[in-house]
């Protein structure tokens, strides 16, 4: 081969015959593209037609996609979703970030035991956490029992049936299921920096604070970028929560884009809208991806 | 490296604190679930309700749930791992036209949300009667675990050590058998993590098993929670004895693997 003198990863031989790694690659070509890329496009093909999932569909051009920008309620719907990227990304992200300088300044133990508790949220079903949670926030549960005991009488609701607090309250539990993973992720990042930049900088009298903002935090701004990432996709797809605590409710005050796919498909025979609903998300996604990796590559 | 012991101290309460927090959701839990059903059995003397369990994994029907969710899962963990080693063999060792452009089709997968997919999956499946069928759950969740079961595989294959291959190579070994006899057995931790994060995904998948089974002849466990929630609302104790069933498996699995389920996620997590 012309290019086997070039080293490193790049001197792959080519294989014996040219049609061997089309051959493993077929199986996972098919089923992956039979059962994601295909009905990812039939989405976009179903989004430009008005269709109520029996009869006819009509082909409408973007008709869906403009309604998404005048629907009241689709637009507050995306509204929510940008109060729960708040509580499931911005929240976690800062409290791991202070959590996590603390415990790598020194070395604490029991941290192995920390670590496997505070991770636990991320593999319990979510629909689990959320039968959980709307115990803790019934009308006669934990929550408001804790508040009447130590005399918070006045703050005691029905958190899941009322117009102001039902979103925060369901954004909290996303904060208690992303802060861990959060955690988790930054420790990682914050065990790789080298012991000998805290020194020189306390040599040059810098105390915690600085400490963290010259040296911690551009150090691990590549895990930020991967928390923030991550979080803010959990926080778009967030379905099977709002399903089970809520219902989009009290009235709107909890609906969320994920939810109204389901709903205009399934509950109201809006098939196209659906689509078009859920095409939407997806460029959210690739477009929150693609400027939060942007960021914490150019800064 | 040394800090004050007062900052030690503070450590030790902050850590506590919220390791309280995160656990306290889940004691509470677990109290409702021990907890008195109903005014009948508060006035029982006894503590904790452990019969609590057994009754709802009857009333609620769990039993089955359970059987479905194992049935899904299984079937997804395999297909999707073994095709995912194949397809992360050749695209982590082989050099062919495509291969950049293949790769970049399957991490676009990993993005793409399931409410995007699913509508059209209800209707397309439902004219090939695949609906209310276990292949009909199964299948788009074997689609997603590809996308990213591919990208772990071929950073697997692209960091096993090539004078191995090369070495078998040269002794005649053809590529299926330098896959099956050498690089999988050597990449066992790497499979393990796949097939426990895979398992976890499908186990609690709500929106699929909810939209692919309309009629719920194929209702998984999370969705069996969910309909309990709606049936059952006479007392929460069975509700939350339910609750814990559903989560358990998972848990149970994380508590013994621990160090696969969080290496997994977090490197799965760091794209290059």
């Amino acid at each position: 081969m012309a290019d086997a003198a070039t080293p490193g990863r790049e001197e792959l031989p080519p294989p014996a015959r040219a049609w061997v790694p089309y051959a493993y690659l077929a199986p996972a070509l098919l089923l992956y593209g039979g059962f994601l890329l295909v009905p990812l496009g039939r989405a976009v093909q179903f989004s430009l037609t008005d269709w109520d999932g029996l009869g006819e569909s009509t082909f409408i051009g973007f008709d869906n996609y403009v309604a998404i920008v005048h629907d009241e309620r689709l637009r507050e719907a995306f509204g929510h979703a940008v109060v729960l990227i708040f509580f499931f990304s911005i929240v976690p992200v800062g409290l791991g970030l202070v959590l996590a300088a603390l415990l790598t300044r020194s070395r604490v133990r029991g941290l192995g035991f920390f670590r496997t508790v505070i991770f636990l949220p991320q593999v319990i079903a979510m629909v689990v956490v959320a039968v959980t949670w709307r115990q803790i926030y019934a009308p006669k549960g934990p929550l408001n029992g804790l508040l009447r005991l130590v005399g918070l009488d006045s703050l005691a609701r029905p958190w899941l049936g009322d117009y102001t607090w039902t979103l925060p309250a369901v954004g909290l539990i996303g904060s208690w299921v992303s802060t861990g993973l959060v955690t988790v992720l930054l420790m990682a990042g914050m065990s790789r920096i080298s012991g000998d930049l805290f020194e020189a900088a306390r040599l040059d009298g810098a105390g915690p604070v600085r400490e963290f903002f010259a040296i911690t935090l551009p150090s691990v701004r590549g895990e930020i970028v991967v928390a923030l990432t991550l979080t803010i996709i959990a926080a778009l797809k967030t379905f099977d929560l709002v399903y089970v605590t809520t219902s989009g409710g009290p009235g709107t005050s909890t609906t969320v884009p994920s939810y109204e796919v389901y709903r205009r498909a399934f509950e109201v025979g809006d098939v196209g809208g659906a689509a078009a609903v859920g095409i939407t998300l997806t460029l959210v996604v690739f477009a929150i991806t693609a400027v939060v990796n942007r960021i914490g590559d150019t800064r | 490296m040394t800090v004050s012991a007062f900052e030690r101290a503070m450590n030790y309460v902050v850590l506590t604190v919220f390791a309280l927090v995160v656990l306290s959701p889940i004691v509470v839990v677990l109290k409702l679930a021990l907890g008195p059903k109903d005014a009948a059995a508060s006035r029982q003397r006894t503590p904790i309700h452990p019969g609590n369990f057994p009754e709802a994994w009857k009333v609620g029907r769990f039993g089955e749930y359970m059987v479905t969710s194992l049935t899904v899962a299984v079937l997804v963990v395999v297909v999707a791992v073994s095709v995912s080693i194949l397809a992360g063999y050749a695209l982590g060792t082989m050099r062919f036209r495509g291969a950049n452009v293949l790769l970049y089709v399957f991490l676009l997968g990993i993005m793409v949300p399931t409410e995007a997919i699913v509508v059209p999956l209800y209707f397309d499946l439902r004219s090939f009667r695949l609906t209310n069928t276990v292949w009909g759950v199964a299948l788009p969740q074997i689609a997603m675990s590809i996308a990213f079961g591919t990208y772990w595989m071929r950073t697997y294959f692209r960091s096993a050590s090539r004078t191995l291959i090369d070495a078998a190579r040269l002794d005649g070994a053809g590529s299926m058998r330098i896959l099956w006899n050498i690089l999988v057995p050597i990449g066992r931790p790497a499979i393990l993590t796949l097939v426990l994060l895979t398992f976890m995904w499908t186990w609690n998948e709500f929106l699929i098993p909810l939209v692919m089974s309309p009629n719920g002849t194929v209702r998984t466990a999370p969705l069996g929670l969910a309909f309990f929630q709606g049936q059952y609302t006479q007392g929460t104790a069975l509700l939350a004895a339910g609750a814990v069933i559903v989560a358990l498996p998972v848990v149970v699995l994380y508590v013994v693997l621990q160090r696969h389920f969080i290496k997994g996620m977090l490197d799965g997590a760091v794209r290059e």
